[in-house]
């Protein structure tokens, strides 16, 4: 009966100080976030001192032009970012799917720009922007070419860390394509070739369509990541020139912390989660029905043997 | 023989390839290394050449109060990086050891008790991977200055502060790569042990925690990553005596007059931990990134 019964407990033991953990420490902070998103709240104040508001946090927000300015980049960035990593990471990924000896070692170089803190990443790119000693200001004058304002022109400031994102991530699509690619079954490869059928027909016919569900998946989990970016830009422009790179996260930070404005910062942060949490539901139920219909899929091809 | 032969009969235009790839990803991160082996009027000067002679001045700067030896040539000591180092090694290594055994004991119950199933783990962990950490930034600011108190010393400002929001903020994803492991420890073994007398905690200690080491090594290099990289957080939790390496950075980097060798230093330093880990267990590391994807 006793030990019938430390059974029956042993499971609770086992998840309860990882349970507890997580109550106190995330969604307990995101509850109260939600809270704080009513009130007119400043860092000097405790609490229960703030004003209650209602929605004034979030209806300031929508007509607040430097608000609308951020998310208009941050939608941008992520867009450009995201695409464009997406077709070099993959686009590399049917290039260098072939039997290499240095397969290993070259997965290894390319991982580590994801590795290293983005401060660092953003250290190293904002001396290579620098105006004048920077690497590509030298190499433009070595060529004879004016050099460019690569941080403080607000045309070129977003370009730029676009550029450090897409050098950073570009492997992380890279890698999971090449995963993707490798575990596609080699009966259809074959099945293709005996049939005559070119390479590139193999790439659109093939394997783009059956790699289709992970890179889905990939891209999502990629414009998720997109969203969350906020140390490379802090160091490369802090935002500058004027909004021209003030990325909804680090217009979250600066509001807490420059304009010391805590509700609104909670509200911007409401929005930001609510959108993430529609893209990442919609990623989990893409990959759920996809996982039914293969599936289906199978079982009607165990059924028809 | 055939396999090799496949693997040699490439088009040179595709080593090009290769090759610039290579220079791509990994040249920033030279260059840096480059940079921090320079002074800083050098790098400075109009004239630079690819030849010139290393010097650890920079480092030796950097390190100065860590150092066993006086170094020459530094004129005056920051002892602000050396504590700054110490800092970001407890409270990763903290927080790594942490996040390590609470998740395995998590996931080990989710798979073997069969808790709400491992669709209510994958949605809950993507959901908590979504958060990002700006978001977190008000709310974990508010509660740990005014409520996580105990008499006087409040969570904010203290070292275990940090940890707390870093084993939180780890703890979904390791508990997903460690149940995606322990699926595949053959239930068998566990049940013979059973039998033979063993206890729940002896069992998973003895049994499953062996088996399942490079899940484990997944779970602790990525955790590792995020408590030492992490700046937002800290910036926010810590004070003067308990700032991490990333929040010292931001703080020394100004508009004008940036010392680039002093700080490529710095940033070589806080890269060094990182790309070591990334050399000894790459396949690890992309085991951990592929199975939240791939594997669904």
């Amino acid at each position: 009966m006793q030990a019938a019964n430390s059974h029956r407990l042993t499971p609770y033991l086992f998840l309860a100080p990882a349970g507890l953990v997580l109550a106190v420490a995330l969604l307990y902070p995101i509850g109260y976030m939600v809270y704080a998103s009513f009130l007119d709240w400043n860092p000097s104040q405790k609490i229960n001192e703030a004003a209650f508001v209602g929605l004034r946090n979030y209806a300031n927000l929508l007509v607040d032009p430097a608000f609308r300015e951020s998310l208009w980049v941050t939608i941008k960035f992520a867009s450009v970012v995201v695409s464009l990593e997406m077709l070099l990471g993959v686009g590399l990924a049917l290039l260098l799917d072939r039997k290499l000896r240095g397969m290993t070692l070259l997965r290894t170089l390319f991982i580590l720009p994801m590795m290293i803190a983005p401060i660092v990443v953003g250290l190293m790119w904002r001396y290579m922007y620098h105006p004048t000693v920077g690497t590509f200001n030298r190499a433009l004058k070595g060529l004879g070419l004016p050099p460019v304002e690569w941080l403080s022109d607000s045309n070129w400031a977003l370009v730029s860390i676009i550029i450090a994102d897409i050098w950073q991530w570009t492997p992380f699509i890279f890698i999971l394509a090449l995963a993707a690619l490798q575990s596609l079954p080699k009966s259809a490869m074959e099945a293709a070739r005996i049939d005559g059928a070119t390479g590139w027909q193999q790439i659109l016919h093939i394997k783009l369509p059956l790699m289709m569900p992970v890179l889905i998946v990939t891209c999502l989990l990629r414009l998720i990541d997109a969203f969350k970016v906020l140390e490379v830009v802090l160091v490369l422009t802090n935002g500058g020139p004027g909004l021209s790179t003030e990325i909804l996260s680090l217009r979250i930070a600066r509001t807490a912390s420059e304009f010391r404005e805590l509700g609104k910062a909670a509200a911007m942060s409401n929005y930001l989660l609510l959108f993430l949490m529609v893209l990442t539901l919609a990623m989990f139920f893409y990959s759920k029905a996809t996982e039914r219909r293969a599936a289906r899929l199978r079982a009607e091809a165990e059924g028809a043997h | 023989m055939s396999a090799q032969s496949e693997a040699e009969r490439q088009h040179p235009a595709f080593y090009a390839l290769l090759v610039a790839l290579v220079v791509m990803s990994v040249g920033p991160i030279v260059l840096m290394l480059i940079t921090s082996l320079r002074l800083n009027v050098e790098i400075m000067s109009d004239t630079s050449s690819l030849l010139f002679v290393p010097t650890l001045r920079n480092y030796e700067a950097v390190l100065c109060d860590v150092l066993w030896y006086e170094p020459k040539g530094v004129d005056s000591c920051d002892p602000t990086f050396g504590r700054a180092l110490g800092n970001s090694l407890f409270i990763a290594t903290i927080a790594t050891i942490i996040t390590l055994v609470l998740g395995c004991m998590a996931a080990y119950a989710i798979v073997r008790f069969r808790f709400y199933g491992r669709d209510g783990l994958s949605l809950m962990t993507l959901l908590m991977r979504m958060v990002p950490p700006a978001v977190l930034l008000v709310p974990v600011f508010g509660i740990w200055t005014f409520q996580f108190c105990v008499g006087d010393q409040c969570a904010a400002g203290t070292h275990w502060g940090v940890i707390l929001i870093y084993v939180a903020m780890n703890l979904p994803f390791v508990i997903w790569i460690l149940q995606s492991f322990i699926v595949q420890v053959p239930i068998q073994l566990e049940e013979a042990a059973r039998i033979d007398g063993a206890g729940p905690f002896r069992v998973f200690f003895l049994i499953v925690l062996p088996i399942i080491r490079p899940g484990l090594a997944a779970a602790a290099i990525f955790t590792f990553r995020i408590a030492w990289n992490e700046f937002l957080l800290a910036n926010a939790l810590t004070d003067r005596k308990t700032r991490t390496v990333p929040v010292t950075i931001v703080n020394s980097l100004t508009e004008y007059n940036i010392d680039w060798g002093v700080i490529m230093a710095t940033g070589m330093l806080l890269a060094i931990p990182p790309i070591i880990f990334t050399f000894i267990a790459s396949r690890q590391i992309i085991t951990g990134m592929t199975a939240g994807a791939v594997k669904g």
